[in-house]
């Protein structure tokens, strides 16, 4: 019972609660209980606190008790990135510079969810600051893939995409910069969904490259992710890059929506490098839309072979500047032997951060730097717009884009030991957070050795539930999000 | 050869807002140390700034009285240096497209005398923008200890051309400029406080050379007096080095002010590179006309531009404006009691030389002074209609300091008045009594005081017992003086 109640969407459980066939504290007892038993193979969580959550449990019982429960949300269990902060938790961002680290203030999706009545469940695991593609790079472990334990879940966020593919949660909240959604979610077998640049707040997200972090949720089913839009979008004064926008019932809406819509393909998503079971799992998805009536046509992304230069140009620049306030004085790690100011710098920052996070620092540094900036940051900027007037020239032809989410299925720990062959990694998703645009993997097969494989669904800006509705066109005929790894 | 300095000053003046510029959190001075800080101020991991509207209206305001262009669009940049006073490392700045572009500050230099109106200049301003403050750090022996109370108060730069080329101008500029800033509201600009601070670029060339020198930056120019003291050290010191055949280095140094020295703090080559690049965090700003109007309705009129209105209007001497103009409630102060008396020259010279002595005695300012311009224009009237001789309204004055009667209150409580007699009539009647004893006259011109009380009689009689006594005796000393 225990293994299936941690694996039903949020929409069913959300009736078993309302229902009173299931209580809050039954599920989280649940969900702690399935944590215990495979969290020692998976490794998704850096931190959780049992005793916290029986108790946010039984306040939500109690909440639904009398009549106030607060809406889908209500008494669900769901696990936070470890660099989105919540009150009175840790957040480490898997790094030792902020290994002890408790943050003072919720973050505004923190706020939202607190609000919605769920349940917050746990700190995952990351690749450090959030720089990686397989958590890899997390100061603390590895995080496994649940469906193979020897190989990655993908990265930055392989901890929320794990933990819900193992049942560790219901619903997790990650950050996307380059496809930290994304990529481990196909990796996962899980929906993962990175919403529009701006259209949730980033206050209280730990930031990696800011004019590119993007926070989203892990679901089950795309309609579990349109529920859990409608509770974290939203403008927020505390982040002035957050959009005015009036948000529609994103779940609503799923049901308003039919197609048959334009989709279009773009040709340098299939291009070298694409495993071929990978290509065909995506090709057949393409018929599927075929048979439902949508018109599939191929575009072209002309600027698409620029985007990852582009990318580790801005987000590195961003980072070395972001990245700055770690630094030992007032809070994080503080080397024991520093000698006078410049030297708790040098040591504190040396101890504290990993490779990557230095290579990306250093490399951001550079290209900021006199004489560089307009070489390298200036025209990045350039391309940037480039690279997003591609986008909007396929949306006058198409209302979104069909591609593969990641070149393959997820591969060894270990395997990848060049910098560069893991940032090929991101190659089907950094256009989409270099665009600001939103973007969706979703379950499309398994491969033949058995692991998932994941479809991405490109919208245009702001047109979320457009976006869902298509995805959920091809989910609603597909069983690959019900099908879970064999942990026990 | 001649020399002639080159001089561009770079101001940093603290907005007055109730809270920080990118967050909530109060902004003040003299609070317990790391009490004005929250998450945003610490940069804890997460945070982001959001605009302080207030401080983007005192900017563009500032702008609009020191004759700036307004960019319809500017924008945040980051300036990323280390140092343990900023939080995050870097801080928030405008690098290219400051808020404000180009403007004024129009200048006086010393007149000839104290009561001649010095030549007026024009010193170009390059540009103003919007930053952050930072936190304050404390050495002692073996450790820094750090406040950041300060770190996050709204900061405006003002960034003047190389344009003034003594060190007079330079404390002229800082004069107006403060004035200014203190007249719109914008700042209480106390350097005691760091609410206004000064850097000053110094370079010297031939008299005729075009080119600029190689210019030094001279910092910790902490009062209005040490950038006028030390701008003078460092002309001197460059001249002397290049007359002894040495060359200038592109440094920065230190003033000393109480020693009267300067120190080199880093060269050219240690200079930092900030790597600046638009924030992230931010949008850009974009002013349009409606809020352009909106703060030009709320510029002052500025002291310069009051003196020549006072002089004009009311026919004040120099004397009397160029002491009014630079405290804007003074000067309200003074046109109020001028309109009131109808006498603007006798309200200036009461309010000039009577009340500002008296608040210094009494080390008061304007605000608490019991002396309101309607008292001022009573005892004009009040003089000017004879009914109270200069030695009894300076006495009146002096009542009217502590008590805040009103004048007319005063002179009947003590009977000061000279009414209901005129004060033609009351000396026509002295200079009868004094005519018609000249025994007690010559008495008086020998010496004997109290031979005065013989004329007093008859003046009473004259007066039918309604003169002022004290008007009697001051106008008899007086016609007696001149005999």
């Amino acid at each position: 019972m225990s293994s299936d109640l941690t694996f039903k969407s949020i929409a069913e459980l959300a009736v078993l609660l309302e229902a009173k066939k299931l209580s809050s504290v039954e599920l989280t007892q649940a969900t702690i209980a399935r944590t215990k038993a495979v969290e020692a193979r998976v490794k998704a969580f850096n931190s959780f606190d049992e005793t916290d959550a029986l108790a946010q449990a039984a306040a939500s019982d109690a909440r639904r008790t009398a009549g106030q429960a607060r809406g889908p949300l209500e008494g669900i269990p769901v696990g936070l990135k470890d660099v989105i902060s919540v009150a009175g938790q840790p957040l480490t961002a898997s790094s030792k510079m902020l290994v002890n680290f408790v943050s003072p203030y919720d973050a505004t999706v923190t706020r939202k969810l607190k609000h919605a009545g769920a349940v917050l469940w746990g700190r995952l695991n990351l690749d450090e600051f959030a720089m990686g593609s397989s958590t890899e790079n997390s100061a603390f472990h590895t995080t496994r893939n649940p469906w193979d334990l020897t190989r990655v879940p993908g990265g930055s966020s392989g901890g929320s995409a794990a933990a819900l593919a193992a049942g560790e949660a219901s619903m997790t909240l990650g950050s996307d910069t380059g496809g930290s959604i994304r990529q481990p979610a196909a990796l996962c077998g899980v929906v993962g969904f990175k919403p529009s640049y701006g259209l949730i707040s980033r206050y209280g997200l730990i930031a990696f490259a800011s004019s590119l972090d993007q926070i989203g949720p892990f679901t089950r089913t795309v309609e579990d992710a349109a529920i859990t839009l409608s509770v974290i979008a939203g403008h927020d004064p505390l982040d002035s890059t957050s959009f005015k926008t009036e948000l529609p019932d994103y779940r609503a809406e799923l049901g308003r929506r039919n197609g048959p819509w334009r989709l279009g393909i773009p040709k340098e998503y299939f291009g070298e490098g694409l495993d071929p079971e990978v290509a065909a799992a995506v090709q057949a998805a393409v018929e599927h839309y075929k048979k439902l009536g949508c018109e599939i046509k191929e575009v072209s992304l002309p600027h698409t072979k620029y985007c990852l230069d582009t990318y580790y140009i801005i987000a590195t620049a961003e980072a070395s500047s972001n990245l700055a306030r770690y630094d030992g004085i007032r809070y994080g790690h503080r080397s024991k032997d520093a000698k006078d100011a410049i030297d708790i710098y040098f040591k504190s920052r040396a101890e504290g951060f990993g490779a990557e996070v230095k290579r990306r620092i250093i490399l951001g540094t550079y290209v900021l730097s006199s004489g560089y900036y307009d070489a390298y940051y200036l025209r990045a900027q350039k391309v940037r717009t480039l690279i997003r007037q591609d986008f909007l020239n396929a949306y006058k032809e198409v209302d979104a884009l069909l591609t593969p989410t990641t070149p393959t299925p997820a591969f060894k720990i270990g395997e990848k030991a060049d910098p560069l062959a893991m940032y090929l990694c991101d190659v089907y998703t950094i256009g989409v957070n270099l665009a600001g645009l939103p973007g969706l993997s979703l379950p499309c097969g398994f491969s033949k050795s058995g692991l998932p494989i994941g479809l991405q669904v490109i919208g245009q800006p702001f047109k979320e539930a457009e976006l869902l509705s298509i995805a959920r066109a091809y989910e609603q005929a597909h069983d690959w999000h019900l099908r879970h790894p064999n942990l026990l | 050869m001649k020399y002639e300095a080159v001089i561009g000053l770079e101001v940093h003046v603290q907005i007055k807002t109730h809270s920080k510029m990118f967050t909530r959190v109060a902004a003040g001075y003299g609070h317990k140390p790391n009490t004005l800080t929250d998450p945003v101020v610490l940069a804890l991991p997460g945070v982001l700034p959001v605009m302080n509207k207030a401080a983007l209206d005192a900017i563009i305001k500032a702008g609009l009285m020191l004759n700036s262009g307004i960019a319809p669009v500017s924008k945040w940049d980051r300036k990323n240096y280390f140092y343990p006073d900023s939080t995050k490392n870097y801080q928030i700045s405008q690098y290219d497209q400051p808020i404000c572009l180009g403007g004024f500050v129009e200048i006086e230099l010393p007149g000839s005398a104290r009561n001649v109106m010095g030549e007026h200049k024009k010193i170009p301003l390059t540009r103003i923008h919007l930053e952050e403050d930072v936190g304050k750090l404390t050495h002692f022996a073996s450790e820094s200890l750090v406040d950041y109370n300060r770190a996050g108060t709204p900061l405006m730069e003002i960034v003047s051309e190389p344009a003034m080329h003594t060190a007079d101008e330079a404390f002229a500029y800082l004069t107006s400029l403060r004035a200014a800033m203190v007249y719109g509201g914008i700042s209480d600009c106390d350097m005691e406080k760091g609410q206004l601070r000064c850097d000053a670029n110094i370079s010297i060339r031939p008299v005729g050379e075009t080119k600029l020198g190689t210019k030094v930056e001279l910092k910790n120019l902490n009062s209005i007096s040490f950038v006028r003291d030390g701008i003078a050290h460092e002309i001197k010191r460059q001249i002397a080095a290049v007359e002894s055949g040495g060359t200038i280095v592109q440094e920065t140094r230190q003033y000393d002010g109480e020693a009267g020295v300067s120190t080199s703090m880093r060269s050219k080559e240690m200079a930092h590179d900030y790597r600046y690049f638009p924030d992230p965090d931010l949008m850009p700003v974009k002013v349009d006309d409606a809020w352009k109007a909106r703060l030009q309705a709320e510029c002052p009129e500025l002291p310069f531009e009051k003196q020549r209105r006072f002089i004009e209007q009311y026919q004040v001497p120099y004397t009397i404006t160029s002491v009014v103009v630079w405290d804007r409630e003074l000067a309200d102060f003074f046109e109020e009691a001028a309109k009131l008396s109808g006498k603007p020259q006798a309200a200036g010279n009461w309010i000039v030389n009577d009340l500002l002595r008296e608040l210094g005695t009494a080390k008061q300012v304007l605000a608490e002074s019991k002396v309101r311009p309607a008292h001022v224009a009573e005892l004009v009237k009040l003089v000017d209609a004879g009914t109270l001789l200069n030695n009894s309204a300076k006495e009146v004055f002096i009542d009217m300091f502590s008590t805040g009667e009103l004048p007319s209150v005063i002179s009947d409580r003590k009977g000061l008045k000279a009414a209901p007699t005129d004060l033609g009539e009351l000396e026509q009647w002295c200079r009868d009594a004094i005519a018609a004893n000249a025994k007690a006259l010559a008495e008086f011109k020998t010496g004997k005081d109290s031979a005065i009380n013989a004329f007093k009689g008859p003046v009473m009689k004259a007066a039918k017992g309604k003169a002022n006594p004290k008007a009697v005796d001051e106008t008899l000393r007086k016609l007696l003086a001149q005999m």
